[in-house]
């Protein structure tokens, strides 16, 4: 599979990171050299072998269903740039 | 056939013939055409409907965090570092969580997967700081299974299946509120990391009407099952309403949109009518459906675009590195399907088998555990006649219930208590009839008390509707002698009906014994009155 500038900008947008033409063209020499290495990976017979999704051959560890966590709003919202009536205040957003 | 008519009525079709059990007749000209709803609709548009229902857990805390899930906190009082997305913070993922989804999985026989994994589904919105929600992609807790509903066709009861992609486990966004904060948004996180089962089914359903049957029949089984209180007013049971149409025997599916959040049976139902319309207007005048999500206005009845819709890429969903995979161990499957109670679908075959109940009968009584648990309670007292017991608690009770707005879990009047007037009805003390006057004294009676019949001590007053019987006299008069005294005034008083009679008019007959009725104040035994009157006639 080969990467056109065209998919760097889409992925760099939905990400919502912003790339000059120069950034987005040493990230498209970057990325084909990762997806290289992919191909190569892919060459390999792997239709015998379970997929991983996790690096670690170890299983989820669970929580019993418990409240553990009291109200912090205050401290939590002393750092926060903008707050009213115990809400957030973010810049308007449109759909 | 004028245009501006077919689209409007096609999207009506399927809940049609409920109603319209003949054809419908449309003037036209100096004839009337007749058109059976059924053959428009074949020959026209067939409707596909699959719906993504979310179901919020009922847990103590979130799905990924020890905050509180109480609805109704002050904004943010509920939500914690892991839900504000905090540097440094971590998930770790809630047990009755994974048991709920384990229940429905079961409830539903679908396959559990172990391992099962979670990802991440990336986006940007503000009442999502992580900027991602966690959810599941491939391997979901619950793969398959089917929920069999019950649909009325040409006026028969029917059982169809609609079958269930999967169940997933994942967590709530928080909310957004754009009333006017200087020209800002505010947000409140306390939703955020609450956990939702997604119950996706698969598009089986022809009508809106069958959506609505499906989305009743899920939201009564999380109920039964306890994983969901089923509180659709705040928000724990919404439903996304994926809807196609395509000319009849088609087998390919046309192009869907998504109509999101419908947090009513009766939005669904209009919804999914006025979505289909719009979808047929636009085939029919040559265009082409673009894939949407939609958004339902109930004040305008219409549904209008939201977003394109963002195909499963635009997502980036990988496994999220933050969450190892999720082992379901076989004994924990085991445990949690010991702790099941009887399904309604196997209580609904029950009732049919062992009371020999309808399956109307049997499915109105199955609708929840309150009113099966009810009517349990009822036929366990009276066990001679579930028919007797299934009309009264389907009828009257259910009737007073509605018209005070109550369910059947703060029913004043106890099962014991029913059953006792029930009794009296089959051991002939009082009739049907009396029995309905009883009836509305003993729930003046216990509404007065204020309580209901589990927090009632129920001991007291067993014996309501005898101490009613009893003190205004409304026993039946089963004495034999005195109906006959009765019934021998009656025929001195009416000479003129006994002659009728003897001259062949059956309708005189019938005179009599309602004057002998009368005179007995109702009290009297209709079958007991027909056979001394036929007695004393032939004499």
């Amino acid at each position: 599979m080969s990467l056109s500038l065209d998919d760097v900008k889409r992925v760099a947008n939905l990400a919502r990171i912003e790339v000059s033409e120069q950034e987005a063209n040493t990230a498209l020499a970057q990325l084909s050299g990762i997806f290289s290495l992919i191909q190569q990976m892919q060459a390999v017979d792997t239709s015998t072998i379970q997929p991983m999704s996790h690096a670690q051959d170890v299983m989820q560890r669970l929580r019993p269903d418990v409240v553990t966590e009291i109200d912090q709003r205050e401290l939590f919202q002393s750092v926060a740039p903008q707050v009213e009536a115990g809400l957030y205040l973010v810049p308007k957003v449109i759909e | 056939m004028s245009r501006g008519w077919i689209p409007a009525f096609a999207g009506m079709t399927f809940t049609l013939p409920a109603r319209q059990a003949g054809p419908i007749v449309l003037p036209s000209g100096a004839s009337a055409i007749k058109i059976y709803p059924e053959k428009v609709l074949a020959m026209q548009w067939e409707i596909v409907i699959g719906l993504e229902v979310h179901a919020q857990l009922s847990t103590q805390s979130k799905i990924f965090s020890g905050a509180s899930t109480a609805f109704g906190a002050a904004p943010n009082a509920e939500a914690c570092g892991v839900d504000l997305a905090l540097p440094g913070v971590l998930p770790v993922l809630n047990r009755g969580a994974v048991d709920r989804a384990i229940k429905l999985g079961l409830a539903v026989g679908g396959k559990i997967n172990s391992p099962s994994i979670f990802a991440r589904k990336n986006y940007f919105y503000p009442d999502l700081p992580k900027g991602y929600q966690i959810s599941q992609y491939e391997l979901p807790v619950v793969e398959g299974g089917s929920v069999r509903i019950q649909v009325r066709q040409d006026g028969e009861e029917r059982e169809k299946m609609i079958r269930l992609v999967r169940a997933h486990l994942e967590e709530d966004a928080g909310k957004s509120l754009h009333e006017d904060f200087h020209g800002m948004t505010g947000i409140d996180l306390n939703r955020a990391g609450t956990p939702l089962l997604e119950i996706v089914s698969e598009p089986d359903m022809r009508s809106s009407a069958e959506a609505v049957v499906y989305a009743k029949t899920l939201h009564s089984l999380v109920r039964w099952i306890g994983i969901c209180d089923g509180n659709m007013q705040e928000g724990s049971f919404r439903c996304d309403a994926n809807v196609s149409v395509r000319h009849q025997g088609a087998d390919r599916l046309g192009t869907r949109c998504e109509i999101k959040n419908l947090n009513s049976f009766r939005f669904l139902e209009k919804a999914i009518d006025y979505e289909a319309r719009r979808q047929i207007e636009i085939l029919e005048d040559g265009g082409t459906i673009q894939q949407q999500t939609r958004l339902y206005d109930p004040d305008k009845d219409e549904t209008r675009a939201m977003r394109s819709k963002e195909d499963a890429q635009d997502y980036r969903y990988f496994p999220d590195p933050d969450l190892l995979p999720l082992e379901i161990s076989g004994s924990w499957i085991a445990e949690v399907k010991s702790g099941l109670p009887e399904l309604p679908q196997q209580m609904r075959t029950r009732f049919e088998r062992d009371y020999g109940l309808s399956a109307y009968d049997a499915s109105t009584l199955t609708a929840d555990r309150d009113i099966a648990g009810y009517y349990e309670a009822v036929v366990d007292k009276l066990p001679s006649d579930p028919k007797l017991c299934a009309n009264w608690v389907m009828g009257d009770i259910s009737g007073y219930l509605n018209d005070q707005g109550k369910f059947f879990d703060n029913c004043p009047l106890s099962p014991s208590q029913l059953a006792q007037l029930l009794t009296r009805i089959k051991d002939g003390t009082i009739s049907g009839k009396i029995a309905k006057e009883v009836f509305r004294q003993m729930w003046t009676k216990v509404r007065e008390q204020s309580a209901t019949w589990k927090s009632r001590n129920s001991e007291l007053e067993e014996n309501l509707a005898d101490q009613i019987i009893e003190a205004q006299g409304l026993k039946q008069i089963s004495d034999s002698g005195a109906l006959e005294k009765l019934v021998g005034e009656v025929i001195a008083a009416n000479s003129k009906s006994v002659e009728e009679y003897k001259a062949g008019k059956e309708k005189a007959f019938n005179a009599l014994v309602g004057q002998v009725m009368k005179a007995a104040k109702g009290k009297a035994n209709p079958a007991q009155v027909n056979e001394i009157l036929k007695k004393k006639l032939a004499d």
